[in-house]
């Protein structure tokens, strides 16, 4: 169970009056008891949520973030999957947590909570052929709720794959084996070098996985995403692009026809919930 | 007796919790289970994995939902989207019954995902049986709601948690998911003797029955459900399966979780005593 602080203590101990004590403990231990297991269990939650995270700042770092985080952003949902929900939102206006490593810290966050999303959220109907009969400028594509659109300025997919192959050999290694995967994971995380990466974070077969995407291919999602015509979408997600027409359109039909592939595009939002 | 109301006239023996380690072993090999207990939270998201593979179990196997966050003692009203989410869960099981926790854990929207005691007030009892009725209108499918293992008792109460648990299910008109070992649990952690508890429960009302592992430390019990079933449970529960007759019944294992033969084995030994001969004077 997680040690209590000393200001845990101090309130828990104002707090115990109304309980009972018994034969074997005062009311503030038999108090303490919920308060360490909760404290277990959203730690532990937070733990097996940001495992990149924990390879980016070391466990104390993390331990230290997790504590302040919690008790900043406690629990808002009936579900402890959305514990981390406004984990990006609140690191940015706590940078003390993750010191000279702040901005990969944030790219680690990002991707981890597009990770959790594209693991289960919804998966919509697929737009195919039938649906693309009248495509025209007027014409809107949603994308389907479980693709993730993220910008990062390292390249933490890497860095995460990585730690995901690190947790996978835990069990199966001996404890030389791990101590040298785990100095060779943190001198991969004290190299990693900025690096601009459009990423869609997605599932395949209940699988979660990275891809890398070009700049406008971003945008151009990001724009069905938005329910953006596909006319307005593609002039705006080119715009400044030194491509030339015939380059525009041999991307164009690349991206679709990956994307009619994995199944990504889907009826726009709106027409979803009419229907 | 066992086919009630509460648990919609079904007849459903011996099963255990579905959890993850055990997936790959139930789709592949397809032991003969009598059923399976799901934590609902764990199916209430949008898609995915966890839904893909609910469904490949819902073809064979029967399902009851089991929740952890409805929190009918909380003092703030039942959370919509918990609701909406588990109407279309209760849709997708076809659970003939579903369960969740005679507790509180949240406060003002803010959760503890814990299952904390409540004062056994007839405030409280009042508060919480509105509330159950509620979820039952909403979700149309009988609820049964669970005692709690607990570690603390308030000055404020007005009675035992047994008064207190027919105070409600009466309220209420709803059933009750007896678990013998949270009885046994607290039976230590407060000094009560467990069968004074058993012969208060209405056995009439009781719709299934959970039995499960625990923890002990030196100066209290911890409702851990990641060890074998204790003979003092086992014994309470062969009390219990004589007052309620050959009920459903779940071992629950959640930690440490051994593999799914020993899991199944250790519920199977609930077949010594669940065909016993319900008490004459009942």
């Amino acid at each position: 169970m997680q040690p209590l602080t000393s200001s845990d203590r101090i309130a828990l101990e104002a707090d115990a009056g109304f309980i009972k004590p018994n034969d074997r403990l005062a009311s503030v231990e038999r108090l303490e008891i919920y308060s360490r297991s909760y404290w277990f269990r959203v730690m532990d939650s937070l733990y097996d949520d940001f495992p990149g995270l924990r390879a980016v700042l070391g466990r104390r770092a993390f331990h230290r973030l997790s504590r302040a985080y919690l008790a900043d952003c406690p629990s808002r949902s009936f579900t402890l999957r959305n514990l981390g929900s406004r984990l990006e939102e609140w690191l940015q206006r706590n940078p003390q947590y993750s010191g000279n490593r702040h901005r990969l810290s944030l790219d680690m966050v990002r991707l981890e909570w597009a990770h959790i999303e594209a693991f289960d959220n919804a998966a919509e109907k697929v737009l195919g052929p039938e649906d693309l009969l009248e495509l025209g400028p007027g014409f809107r594509a949603g994308l389907q709720p479980y693709v993730r659109l993220i910008t990062l300025q390292y390249p933490v997919d890497d860095l995460r794959i990585h730690v995901n192959r690190a947790s996978d050999d835990r069990e199966a290694a001996s404890n030389a084996v791990l101590k040298q995967k785990h100095r060779n994971l943190t001198g991969r995380v004290s190299r990693v070098k900025p690096e601009r990466i459009f990423l869609a974070v997605h599932r395949l077969n209940f699988t979660v996985y990275y891809r890398r995407i070009d700049a406008e291919e971003y945008r151009l999602l990001s724009a069905f995403r938005d329910g953006q015509p596909i006319g307005r979408a593609i002039r705006d997600a080119f715009e400044n692009s030194p491509a030339s027409t015939d380059e525009e359109r041999s991307r164009l039909e690349k991206w679709f026809a990956a994307w009619a592939e994995l199944g990504w595009l889907c009826p726009p939002a709106k027409s979803r919930k009419r229907g | 007796m066992p086919a009630n109301r509460f648990n919609a006239f079904t007849d459903y023996g011996i099963g255990i919790g579905l959890r993850i380690p055990h997936y790959q072993h139930i789709l592949g090999n397809k032991p003969v289970v009598d059923w399976f207990e799901i934590i609902s939270e764990n199916y209430m998201v949008d898609g995915g994995r966890p839904l893909a593979t609910l469904d490949m179990i819902l073809e064979r196997y029967k399902v009851v939902q089991h929740g952890v966050s409805m929190y009918f003692g909380s003092a703030e009203p039942l959370n919509k989207d918990h609701l909406r989410r588990l109407k279309a869960l209760v849709k997708r099981t076809k659970t003939p019954w579903l369960t969740d926790h005679l507790c509180w854990g949240s406060v003002d929207g803010t959760y503890s995902h814990d299952l904390l005691p409540m004062p056994y007030t007839f405030e409280a009892a009042k508060i919480t049986a509105r509330k159950v009725r509620e979820a039952r209108d909403y979700l149309e499918t009988p609820i049964a709601v669970e005692n709690v293992s607990s570690y603390a008792e308030f000055h404020i109460s007005e009675m035992t948690e047994w008064e207190f648990l027919r105070e409600v299910v009466e309220r209420a008109d709803c059933g009750i998911l007896l678990d013998v070992n949270n009885i046994y649990v607290s039976s230590r952690n407060h000094n009560f003797d467990p069968f004074e508890y058993l012969k208060s429960v209405p056995a009439g009302r009781v719709a299934q029955i959970h039995i499960a592992g625990h923890s002990k430390f030196t100066k209290y019990i911890l409702d851990t459900h990641d060890h074998p079933v204790i003979d003092p449970v086992w014994k309470l529960y062969e009390h219990a399966i004589r007052l309620v007759g050959p009920m459903a019944t779940l071992l629950e294992w959640d930690d440490r979780v051994p593999s799914f033969d020993e899991v199944h084995a250790e519920a199977l030994k609930a077949e010594k005593y669940i065909h016993a001969p319900v008490a004459a004077a009942l």
